[in-house]
C-alpha cells in the first residue's frame, strides 16, 4: 500500500537548502565537498533501489526477450519481440486484461464514491464521529489475505438451498433476488472482485477526503455564505475544486493497487482461477504452473509498461507543480 | 504550524458552531446519522461472520447456520489456529519488526538530504525512488527470487524470514523517504539547520543534533507504516518462503486452503493474524491515519 | 549482477564434471532400454540421501516417518534425510527444487507424480530413466504391464511409483438413492445421467456435486474415458490424438449434462465441500479420486452405509489412475545411497506399510489385501483384475504435462461459464498441438 507525492518542499530546492553554499562561488572543490556528505547518506539507499528496483527492472526485461528451446527441440519461446506479440495475441493473456479493466473501474470508481460520501457525512463534525471513522476505517488494518479468506466465504457463488456467506444473508432477509453468482460467471464478474477492495479502502479514502475538507479554512465557507451561496454551491464552486489535487492523488493511489492486485484475488479465488484472472495472477501462474518463466517475464514487464503509463505523468506533474510554487 | 505537529491533528473536528437550525438541517442530520450507522454495519458485517464462526465448535458448525450466533460458544477454533499459528506470528514479529527499524532509519537519512541538503541530481534520485514504490513487485520477482536462491545456495541460513527483512527494507526505502522528507520539509525551519552549519556542525553532526532529535513523530508514522505493510504482505512471502519458514499470511493461507477446511479454526486464524495490526490501529489509530495519510495531504 | 554471473558460470562447470562423471557410467546403456543395472549392496551403498517431499502433515507424515524408520533398518549404511516442505506443492518449495536442480545441487531423490508431469524434469535431463531399478523389482511380474506402459515416457519409465490412487469414482449417499428408487449400479454414463434424473424428481436439487475447475477436470476425464474407453482415451495424449472425435463430443455433450444436476461452484472451490454434500445428504453423487474415503471417515460415516462408491461406468472397467513417486536425479551426490531409496520404495514391506497409513492402494500386485480396510481391498481388487484396464488421469498429471492440463483446466473453466461444446473443443485441439510430441 502506498501513499503519495507530498507536499512541496516549504523551502524550496534552491537558496538556503540549496546545493553547496553561495558565498564560496568559483571554489568548486569546497561546493563538492558541501555536497558530498549529502550523497554519502544517500548512497547506502541508491545502491540497493540501483540494484533491487532498476537492475532487477532490466533483468526481468532481458529475461522476457529469451528464446528458449527444450531438449527435445521444442520451442517453448521463439526469442525477441515475438515472445511479446504471442502474449499478446492469446486470448487467455486478453481476458485477464479485460479483468484487470473492470476491476480496476469498478474499484476506483466504488472507492471514490463511497470515500468521498462518507468524508461529506463526516466533514462537518458528527457526534461519536471518532468512533465512526474507525469502525469505517478498520478494514485497511486487515491484510488481503486475512481479507480474503472471509470474502471467499461471503462471495460464494450457490444460490437456493446450498446459498452461503452473502447470498444465504439476502435470502435471510427476503432479498433473495439480489443473489448472484459473484466474480464466479458471467463478463463482468471481476465487478464482483472488487467489492472486497473497495471494502478495504473506501476508509482511506475517506480519510484523505477528510483531512482535505479539514484542511480548508472556515472562513472561506463563511465567505461564501455572505455572499449568498447556496450549500450545493457551496461545494461545488468552493470546497470540491480544492480537494482536486487529492481526489488525483486517490486515483491514483487506487488505480495502480488495483492494477497491482495479487493477494485478494489469490486468497478469494484460489491459486491459477481462470475465471477471476489478472496479469497479476496470470505471472504466478506462468511461473509456477506452465513452468513458462519467459512468459512470466514478458506479462511483468507488460504490467510495469501499464502502471508506468499512468503514474510516470502524474510523478513529472507533481514534480512540476511542486517546482513551479517557488 | 509547530515542529512536531503531526498530520492526523487536521483530522480534528472543526469547533461545533451553534446556529439556530432549520428543519431540512434537522432532517439532514437525522439522515446522515442514519446513513452512518447503515455504512458502518454493512462494513462491520464480515467481521460479525468471522467473530460467530470463529467461536463455533467445528461439529456444530454448518453452512445454513453460519450468520447464526454459536450454539456453543468455544474457544476450540481459536485454540486450534493459535497452535498453528503461534510459530509464523513469531517470524512474522521478528521480520516486520527488524524490517521497520530499519527502513525508517534509511528513510530518515534520506529524507533529511532530500528535504534539507540536497546535491546535484538529488531531485532526479529522489523521482527515481518515488517510482520504485508503484511498480508492481512481479516486475522484479523472477530476479530476485533467482538471487535469492543463489545466495542461499552459500548461505543456507539466508532463508525465509532473513529474506523477506531484506526485501521490505529495500522495498520500504522509497516510501519512508518520503514520509520523511515530507515531514522535515515542513516541521524542520532551515534556519535551525543554517545556524547549527555556520557553528561548524557537519551534514552528519546536524542531522544527529538538530534533526534526529524532533524526529520520533515521524518515526512512529513511519514504524507503523511500515510494521503493517511487512506483516500484511503476501507476495513477496508466497514467492520466497514455504509454509515452515515464512510469515503468518502464508500460514494463514496454507490454513484456509488445507483440504479439509476446520472454518472456526480458519476464521480464528484470521483473527490472530490480524490481531497485531488491529491492535496498533486502535490503541495508535490516530497515528495510523496519519500515516495513511502523511505526504497525501497538503 | 555479478554474483549471479559468476554462480552461473560455477554451474555450469559443475554440470559439465558431473555429465562427464556420468557419461562413462551410464552413456553406453541410454541407447537401451535401460541403464546399467548396478547391482545392490547389503546395508547400502552409504551416504546421505535427501528425500524431498511434500509430505509435512496427516498421514503422509505418518506413512513418510515409518518409511524412514524401515529405510534405516534395512540400510544401515545410508542416511535418511528428510527434506519435506510443508505445503511444498506451493511455489516457494518448487522454485527451490526447480533452483536446486538447475544449479547442479539436486536433491537424493524427490516427490512427483508419476507419468507425464515429470516431462519438464525429463525434458530439462533433470531426472535419469530407472528402469533398471524396476527390472530388479520384478518389472511387469509385479507391477502390472498396462501400468508400465502408463509411467513410461520417451521410453523409459522415469520414477517409481510408491502408491496409486484411483480418480474416477463415483461416491453415492445410498439414503437418497434408495428414495429416488435407484437400485442398481448404471451400465454407463447416459444410464447415470438417467438415474441423477429420478433423483432429481424425489425433490434433490442436487443430485450431483461438484467444486472447483480441477474437480470438474476430474469429472470429465471420468466421463471421457468410460465413453471412449481405455485405448481411444490413452491415444489422446500421443501426437495422433483426435481432441475433435465424435467420442470427445459426445463425452462433452454428457458432461454438460451432468453439469445441469450440480450446485453452482467458483473456480478455487475445495474438493471437500462437494463430498460432504454427498456425506451430509445435500447430493446422491460426486465423483472424486478415493482420498474422498478420508473426509467420510472424518465424518464418522461407515461405508456401504451410510456412504458407497462405484466407478464410473461404460464400456470398460477403467481404473484411471495418479501415482505418488519417486525420482532418480541427474548428478545427484549420492547415487547409490538414492537408487537404495528407490529400490526400497519399490519394495514390498515399504509399500505395504507406507499405503496402509496414507489410505492407497500399492502399485505392487504381489500384495495380499489383509489388513486394508474395506474400501481399499475392493480397489485393489480391481486393480489386478486382468479385465480393468488402466488410464491416467489429466487432472493429477499423470496423462500430460503440467502446462498441459493446466491449459485443459483453464479450457474446463471457460465451458463451465459458456458451456459451449465448440470452444471446449476447439481449445482441447489447441492444448494437443502445442504440448503433444
Amino acid at each position: 500500500m502506498t501513499v503519495l507525492v507530498g507536499p512541496a518542499d516549504a523551502t524550496g530546492p534552491t537558496g538556503r537548502a540549496g546545493y553547496g553554499n553561495e558565498h564560496n562561488e568559483g571554489d568548486d572543490m569546497v561546493k563538492v565537498r558541501r555536497w558530498f556528505p549529502s550523497f554519502l547518506f544517500v548512497l547506502p539507499s541508491i545502491i540497493l533501489i540501483g540494484i533491487f528496483v532498476y537492475g532487477f527492472i532490466g533483468n526481468n526485461i532481458i529475461g522476457s526477450f529469451a528464446m528458449v528451446r527444450t531438449r527435445s527441440g521444442r520451442i517453448k519461446a521463439p526469442g525477441g519481440f515475438q515472445n511479446y506479440s504471442s502474449l499478446i495475441g492469446d486470448p487467455r493473456y486478453q481476458h485477464a486484461l479485460w479483468n484487470l479493466l473492470v476491476l480496476t473501474v469498478t474499484f476506483v470508481a466504488g472507492t471514490m464514491f463511497f470515500g468521498l460520501l462518507w468524508a461529506l457525512l463526516l466533514e462537518r463534525g458528527a457526534k461519536f464521529e471518532g468512533l465512526f471513522r474507525s469502525l469505517l476505517l478498520f478494514p485497511m488494518a486487515i491484510s488481503f489475505v486475512a481479507a480474503g479468506v472471509v470474502w471467499r466465504w461471503l462471495l460464494s457463488p450457490a444460490t437456493g438451498a446450498q446459498a452461503v456467506g452473502l447470498n444465504q444473508l439476502f435470502q435471510m432477509m427476503g432479498l433473495g433476488g439480489l443473489q448472484s453468482s459473484w466474480y464466479s460467471a458471467g463478463r463482468f464478474n471481476m465487478a464482483a472482485m472488487a467489492i472486497p477492495a473497495i471494502w478495504q479502502l473506501s476508509g482511506y479514502i475517506m480519510a484523505l477526503f477528510l483531512a482535505g475538507f479539514r484542511g480548508i479554512s472556515e472562513d472561506q465557507r463563511e465567505a461564501a455564505r455572505v455572499d449568498g451561496a447556496t450549500e450545493f454551491k457551496l461545494y461545488r464552486y468552493v470546497l470540491f475544486p480544492q480537494l482536486s489535487p487529492i481526489a488525483l492523488s486517490a486515483l491514483i493511489i487506487v488505480g495502480h493497487m488495483s492494477m497491482k492486485m495479487f493477494d485478494l484475488i489469490y486468497s478469494i479465488a484460489g491459486q491459477s482461477s481462470y475465471t477471476a484472472e489478472v496479469p497479476a495472477t496470470l505471472m504466478w501462474t506462468q511461473m509456477f504452473q506452465l513452468n513458462d518463466p519467459t512468459a512470466a517475464a514478458v506479462n511483468a514487464t507488460l504490467l510495469l509498461l501499464i502502471v508506468a503509463v499512468a503514474v510516470i505523468p502524474y510523478l513529472i506533474y507533481t514534480n512540476r507543480t511542486e517546482k513551479g510554487v517557488h | 504550524m509547530s515542529a512536531a505537529t503531526l498530520e492526523a491533528d487536521r483530522l480534528a473536528s472543526p469547533p461545533v458552531r451553534h446556529r439556530a437550525s432549520t428543519k431540512g438541517q434537522k432532517a439532514w442530520r437525522s439522515l446522515k446519522y442514519v446513513l452512518l450507522i447503515c455504512f458502518s454495519v454493512i462494513v462491520l458485517m464480515p467481521a460479525y461472520a468471522l467473530l460467530v464462526t470463529s467461536f463455533k465448535r467445528q461439529a456444530d458448525y454448518d453452512q445454513s447456520t453460519a450468520w447464526q450466533i454459536p450454539a456453543h460458544w468455544s474457544v476450540e477454533g481459536w485454540v486450534a489456529a493459535w497452535n498453528t499459528l503461534a510459530p509464523a506470528v513469531g517470524r512474522s514479529l521478528v521480520m516486520a519488526v527488524i524490517a521497520s527499524c530499519v527502513s525508517a532509519m534509511l528513510g530518515s537519512l534520506n529524507g533529511y538530504i532530500f528535504a534539507k541538503s540536497r546535491f546535484p541530481g538529488s531531485h532526479v534520485i529522489f523521482v527515481l525512488f518515488l517510482f520504485g514504490m508503484f511498480i508492481p513487485y512481479q516486475a522484479i520477482m523472477i530476479p530476485l527470487s533467482g538471487m535469492m536462491l543463489n545466495i542461499q545456495d552459500g548461505a543456507p541460513w539466508f532463508s525465509g524470514i532473513p529474506t523477506l527483512i531484506l526485501c521490505h527494507i529495500v522495498y520500504g526505502i522509497p516510501i519512508c523517504t518520503l514520509i520523511f522528507r515530507n515531514y522535515y520539509a515542513t516541521s524542520v525551519p532551515t534556519e535551525i539547520i543554517e545556524a547549527s552549519r555556520v557553528d561548524g556542525a557537519t551534514t552528519w553532526s546536524a542531522y544527529t543534533r538538530v534533526v534526529l532529535p524532533i524526529s520520533p513523530p515521524a518515526f512512529v508514522v513511519t514504524l507503523i507504516w511500515q510494521f503493517t505493510s511487512a506483516w500484511n504482505d503476501f507476495l513477496f512471502a508466497l514467492f520466497l518462503t514455504n509454509q515452515s519458514n515464512g510469515p503468518v499470511t502464508f500460514g494463514l493461507n496454507a490454513l484456509a486452503s488445507g483440504q479439509n477446511p476446520n472454518y472456526p479454526q480458519i476464521m480464528a486464524g484470521v483473527l490472530v493474524a490480524s490481531l497485531p495490526t488491529l491492535i496498533i490501529y486502535i490503541v495508535l489509530g490516530k497515528y495510523f491515519v496519519a500515516g495513511l495519510m502523511s505526504g497525501s495531504v497538503k | 549482477m555479478r554474483g549471479k554471473k559468476l554462480a552461473a558460470l560455477a554451474t555450469a562447470s559443475l554440470l559439465v564434471l558431473s555429465g562427464a562423471a556420468c557419461g562413462s557410467s551410464t552413456e553406453s546403456g541410454s541407447g537401451s532400454a535401460s541403464t546399467p543395472a548396478s547391482t545392490p549392496k547389503a546395508g547400502g551403498a552409504g551416504g546421505t540421501v535427501g528425500v524431498f517431499t511434500w509430505w509435512a502433515d496427516g498421514s503422509e507424515k505418518k506413512g513418510l516417518d515409518a518409511l524412514e524408520k524401515m529405510f534405516n533398518e534395512q540400510y544401515p549404511n545410508d542416511k535418511f534425510e528428510n527434506l519435506a516442505v510443508a505445503g511444498g506443492s506451493g511455489s516457494n518449495a518448487k522454485a527451490k527444487l526447480a533452483s536446486d536442480l538447475k544449479n547442479g545441487n539436486p536433491p537424493g531423490s524427490f516427490q512427483g507424480h508419476a507419468g507425464a508431469e515429470l516431462m519438464d524434469y525429463i525434458d530439462a535431463d533433470q531426472v535419469q530413466p530407472v528402469d533398471s531399478i524396476i527390472n530388479g523389482l520384478g518389472g511387469s511380474k509385479v507391477f502390472p504391464q498396462t501400468l508400465l506402459d502408463r509411467l513410461t515416457v520417451d521410453g523409459h519409465i522415469y520414477s517409481v511409483p510408491v502408491d496409486i490412487h484411483r480418480a474416477n469414482v463415483v461416491w453415492t449417499n445410498p439414503a437418497l438413492l434408495k428414495k429416488a428408487g435407484v437400485t442398481s449400479t448404471p451400465k454407463d454414463v447416459d444410464g447415470w445421467l438417467a438415474d441423477m434424473a429420478k433423483v432429481k424428481a424425489s425433490g434433490v436439487s442436487t443430485p450431483l456435486s461438484i467444486g472447483g475447475t480441477w474437480t470438474q477436470t476430474e469429472l470429465f476425464e471420468s466421463i471421457l474415458a468410460s465413453t471412449l474407453g481405455a485405448d481411444e482415451y490413452s491415444k489422446l495424449f500421443t501426437k495422433d490424438g483426435k481432441w475433435d472425435s465424435d467420442g470427445v463430443k459426445k463425452s462433452i455433450e454428457q458432461y454438460k449434462k451432468a453439469l445441469t444436476f450440480a450446485n453452482t461452484a467458483s473456480d478455487g472451490d475445495d474438493w471437500p465441500n462437494a463430498t460432504d454434500m454427498v456425506a451430509d445428504g445435500k447430493a446422491a453423487y460426486n465423483v472424486m479420486g478415493d482420498w474422498a474415503v478420508a473426509q467420510f471417515e472424518m465424518k464418522g460415516k461407515k461405508y456401504k452405509t451410510d456412504w458407497d462408491a462405484f466407478a464410473m461406468p461404460g464400456k470398460e472397467d477403467i481404473f484411471d489412475f495418479l501415482a505418488d513417486s519417486f525420482t532418480l536425479p541427474t548428478g545427484t551426490k549420492n547415487p547409490g545411497a538414492s537408487e537404495d531409496w528407490l529400490r526400497f520404495v519399490g519394495s514390498k514391506d515399504a509399500q505395504v506399510t507406507f499405503n496402509k497409513l496414507k489410505g492407497s492402494i500399492p502399485p505392487r500386485t504381489d500384495i495380499a489385501p489383509t489388513g486394508f480396510s474395506e474400501y481399499q481391498q475392493s480397489a485393489m481388487k480391481d486393480f489386478k483384475s486382468p479385465d480393468t484396464k488402466i488410464v491416467s488421469s489429466i487432472a493429477h498429471g499423470a496423462a500430460v504435462p503440467l502446462a498441459w492440463s493446466s491449459e485443459i483446466n483453464t479450457a474446463m473453466s471457460k465451458f463451465y461459464q459458456d458451456k459451449n461444446t465448440d470452444n471446449l473443443v476447439k481449445a482441447f485441439v489447441a492444448a494437443h498441438d502445442k504440448y503433444a510430441q
